[in-house]
């Protein structure tokens, strides 16, 4: 049991410190293995269920910490439910030790189980945080794909800057290829987020974080702000379609052909709070609009005037 | 005259709040009439409400905490069954009130439910465990107690007159904007948390003055129960974070109210300066709740074990720890704005590391039980209830504190299901074996022993069922605060999940019922020893209910465990113990400052929340007035005469005498 949780540990270790997309079935972890196909099997959890190389990195960090500190807290629960079972009043056959409250050995026990759980665990931080930055740019060959999001009340706006397309509430990438977000909003604060790709991030007004996630295979994915942004907030959901190169080059093509136009007007009207009924797509983008929205030179203007939530306080005023 | 006050802003079209304030205002209604019927107003008055005993203003916090759990539970309920229903349908709450409920709920639950029981946990243990007679600060105290009851107040009267925030519990900006959020419901939120933040200011400095400067003869650190200590932790904390909080607020109020820039997106301002501020105090914040339960979870399992608690020192230095590592970790709040790798990786080890400390408490408590007697009361069943549950939310904490898996787990239900696994499984379960540990001490009878059980069980299966299908719905990705969903997987574990709140409703009722049918039976439950359970440290060794000096003659302390040790001689030779010599001991009198004060704060808060100017000025005026009136008593304490004290303590001695001799 012990070797098979240090054993664990340092795959743990030595998988964090290699480059990133790696996946490789591992032999010595079965029952790990059946764990996750259970887990699996029993529903659909997105999480566990990966569809790109920063999610399935997650999600293997989160299992094996996970395992790690199973291995503490499991012999603890059952400690617990048995020590007091035993030691209950009634049962004679166990010593009563009614003086005893100091014990240097287990003490220096008690300390460094958890002190050295913590040594391996801080391991796993450490490494995991620096090889799975959202900023980081992913290891690959293929160039990324540059997306621009912006957060609005209450929709997605994803522009492709080298495309000159967008599109609102629907997010379409080639699958196999990363994809570099620049993610800003253009109102409240949200979070970006595809759970089965990975990593989420806050889009804020007047900043600019960065994102890199990969879709390995053609699907559909649900992506949603996973931030609580206000009245339309459980609406702020987009579905994600990774499709072949080609098809992402005809989706562009169509866009360019046929969509409208995405300017100051166009954008204005999205800036306005609501839900829109559909997903849409648009053609023609000012390469600048995202800076736009970043500095605020297209700040909703709307906002200020209209009421963004209709409120109580707001109401006309009495006699 | 009204500012932005009409008959407009009550909120007439929504049925469910009418009937809700209908329900509030008949029972409070009632209850008032009931007092006044029976002439008990005149004792309410001199003896609670201008009380400045730490055992009453104690008990008053402890009452404040339990009638807004109600409240609490109620939104906990409509959030549940709200979800339940809601699948590809709005469900019964729109948007508006939904986004209302869940920011009360959490704004009640830890504000004005976790807070006071806490707070009055210690107010009323601290005391008698340090063998003395009050507080640093009585009068103080009662200021503080009631400025907390204020914000409750306007907390709910927001309720029928106007609105609640709808951004949570922490109010985020840019949401919580005037650009935003123009309605009062932000305003309300902050206000209440203004006056209440001073009050919890206010009880943080009197507990800590009174474990550093007042203690009984002898008394030194290291003889101090370990609640004292996690006291003394929690009220450092209280007193170094709750600033924090009053000083981010203050600059949302002034972003809000005179069109300053902190936090806006316009004009310079930084959302990020909130998050990291209201989280320098948010961290602190959930130590200051769980560090007092940790020190009941102390004193019970050591009680019921019938041994001294295990590896004391060890304890005390993994307390002090968790005090200072509490305050260097607040960036794991927000690990997905997108700092760098270096910064999440220093907050995400700085944060397991508490997990040190924490481990040390839990294994220390287990090395407590062992080779014990452990007598399996009500309190018992919490403190093991809380080590199995408390195991799984620090696992699922040390998880979130790894920046990757936070980058999938962040604002999921998963991480709902962790804070209620540790607030409700460590702070909750420690608030109620405490209350059940030490209700015979207040009230001098016990609480009915079959109701408590029947209510852990509830309570513990009520949280199972309703958190782990979290858990799993955030593995799901299921985000929170969701009003409606489109995902048909989530909902059958939604459906559990509701299942699970009715399961704990359960267990509230049979709480009811528990007080209920205690005080109907309290002659059956009486306890005159003093000591119902064979405690260890000195509240044990006064009268139940102590007398309002609490020792008639101040005990001398030569131990950890002095009453324990007192209790080790023959039995009769502790009860024929030579009468001591009493004395004249002086006592602070009561003081209606609090209430008063409070009075006026609640108007105050009001007003500023409805921007009826003349209203601040007369309230403000008024409470600062009776603040000097108070400042300028000449007579703040009365003497109880030695005989007096004498014949309470002889009814003490001889109570005892008695019950030692049938046993």
């Amino acid at each position: 049991m012990l070797l098979l949780k240090w054993a664990n540990s340092w795959r743990v270790l030595a998988n964090a410190g290699r480059q990133r997309p790696v996946r490789q079935p591992h032999g010595a972890n079965v029952a790990l293995g059946v764990l996750s196909a259970f887990l699996l099997a029993a529903c659909h959890a997105e999480i566990l269920d990966p569809g790109g190389p920063v999610g399935k990195a997650e999600g293997r960090i989160l299992v094996d910490s996970l395992a790690i500190m199973l291995a503490i807290v499991i012999p603890t629960i059952v400690a617990t439910l048995l020590f007091a079972w035993w030691y209950r009043a009634s049962n004679t056959r166990a010593v009563y030790l009614p003086e005893w409250n100091f014990s240097g050995r287990i003490e220096l026990v008690v300390w460094a189980i958890p002190i050295m759980v913590i040594i391996l665990l801080g391991g796993v931080t450490w490494i995991g945080s620096h090889d799975l930055d959202p900023a980081k740019p992913l290891a690959a060959e293929t160039p990324a794909l540059e997306i621009q999001v912006v957060s609005l009340d209450w929709k997605w706006l994803f522009i492709y800057p080298k495309q000159r397309v967008a599109s609102l509430n629907q997010l379409v990438v080639p699958a196999g290829v990363p994809l570099h977000f620049s993610l800003t909003s253009a109102t409240v604060l949200n979070a970006f987020f595809i759970p089965r790709l990975g990593s989420m991030i806050y889009t804020m007004s007047g900043m600019v974080t960065q994102l890199n996630l990969q879709a390995d295979n053609a699907g559909t994915f649900r992506g949603l702000s996973a931030h609580y942004s206000g009245e339309g907030f459980s609406d702020m959901h987009f579905d994600v379609r990774a499709v072949s190169a080609n098809e992402f080059a005809g989706w562009v093509n169509t866009n360019l052909a046929e969509a409208q136009a995405l300017d100051a007007t166009s954008y204005a009207l999205l800036a306005k709070p609501g839900v829109p009924a559909a997903a849409a797509t648009y053609r023609s983008v000012d390469p600048d609009l995202f800076a736009k929205i970043v500095s605020r030179d297209l700040a909703p203007s709307a906002v200020m005037d209209t009421a963004h939530h209709a409120s109580a306080g707001d109401r006309p005023e009495g006699k | 005259m009204w500012g932005k006050l009409s008959w407009a802003v009550i909120p007439l079209d929504q049925p469910l709040i009418l009937v809700a304030s209908t329900i509030v205002a008949v029972a409070i209604v009632s209850v008032l009439g009931w007092v006044i019927a029976r002439g008990h107003l005149p004792y309410l008055w001199k003896e609670w409400l201008t009380s400045v005993d730490h055992k009453r203003i104690g008990v008053m916090y402890v009452v404040l905490a339990l009638v807004m759990l109600l409240r609490g539970f109620s939104d906990a309920l409509l959030m549940r069954s709200q979800q339940a229903l809601a699948y590809n349908a709005p469900g019964y709450l729109t948007p508006e009130h939904y986004n209302q409920i869940f920011s009360a709920h959490g704004t009640m639950m830890i504000f004005f439910v976790a807070m006071p029981f806490v707070i009055g946990l210690m107010n009323f243990v601290v005391p008698l465990q340090l063998g003395v007679r009050d507080v640093a600060f009585p009068v103080l105290n009662s200021v503080g107690f009631w400025l907390t009851a204020t914000g409750a107040l306007l907390v709910n009267i927001s309720l029928i007159v106007g609105e609640f925030a709808r951004t949570g519990w922490l109010p985020y900006p840019p949401l919580s904007e005037l650009a935003y959020s123009p309605g009062v419901g932000v305003d309300y939120y902050l206000w209440a948390l203004q006056i209440s933040g001073i009050g919890t200011l206010l009880a943080g400095i009197n507990l800590v003055t009174t474990v550093l400067k007042v203690r009984a003869p002898g008394m030194n650190y290291l003889r101090m129960p370990m609640f004292c200590w996690t006291t003394l932790a929690s009220s450092l904390l209280m007193v170094a974070a709750f600033p924090i909080l009053t000083a981010t607020f203050a600059m949302l109020l002034l972003d809000r109210y005179l069109g300053f820039h902190f936090f806006t997106n316009e004009g310079g301002g930084n959302v990020m300066m909130f998050m990291n501020l209201i989280w320098a105090w948010g961290h602190p914040e959930v130590y200051i709740l769980i560090l007092p339960a940790f020190g009941v979870f102390s004193e019970v399992l050591s009680t019921f074990s019938g041994k001294p608690l295990f590896g004391y020192k060890s304890m005390v230095a993994a307390t002090m720890s968790i005090c200072l590592l509490s305050f260097m970790v607040w960036l794991h709040h927000f690990f997905t704005m997108g700092a760098g790798a270096d910064v999440n990786a220093v907050f995400g080890v700085a944060t397991m590391v508490i997990a040190v400390p924490t481990g040390v408490k839990v294994f220390n408590w287990l090395f407590t039980m062992y080779g014990g007697r452990i007598v399996f009361a009500t309190p018992t069943l919490w403190a093991i209830g809380f080590m199995v549950t408390f195991v799984v939310g620090g696992m699922t904490g040390v998880l979130l504190a790894v920046p990757p898996a936070d980058f999938v787990l962040h604002n999921s239900l998963f991480l709902v299901a962790h804070f209620h696994n540790v607030i409700i499984g460590g702070v909750l379960f420690g608030a109620f074996a405490g209350y059940t540990y030490w209700f015979p001490k207040a009230f001098g009878f016990r609480l009915h022993e079959g109701l408590g059980k029947a209510a852990f069980w509830f309570w513990i299966s009520g949280f199972y069922v309703a958190f782990m299908p979290l858990y799993w719905l955030g593995l799901m990705g299921m985000t929170r605060r969701l009003q409606h969903y489109d995902v048909a997987a989530w909902r059958p574990w939604l459906l559990v999940a509701a299942g699970g709140a009715v399961l704990i409703f359960i267990g509230i009722i049979l709480q009811i019922a528990q007080l209920v049918v205690s005080i109907r039976q309290r002659e059956i439950l009486r306890d005159s020893t003093g000591d119902p359970w064979n405690g260890r440290s000195l509240e044990w060794a006064t009268a139940s209910p102590p007398p309002g000096f609490n020792f008639a003659v101040l005990p001398t302390v030569g131990h950890e465990e002095p009453y324990w040790r007192g209790k080790q001689g023959p039995r009769s030779q502790a009860a024929t113990e030579a009468e001591p010599v009493y004395l004249d001991i002086e006592m602070p009198r009561n003081s209606p400052v609090g209430f008063i004060c409070a009075f006026f704060a609640t108007a105050m808060g009001f007003g500023l929340v409805w921007h009826i100017w003349w209203l601040v000025g007369i309230a403000f005026f008024c409470a600062y007035a009776t603040f000097v009136v108070l400042a300028w008593r000449d007579h703040h304490e009365d003497i109880i005469p030695a005989a007096l004290v004498a014949r309470l303590d002889r009814a003490n001695r001889q109570a005892r005498s008695m019950a030692a001799a049938r046993l």
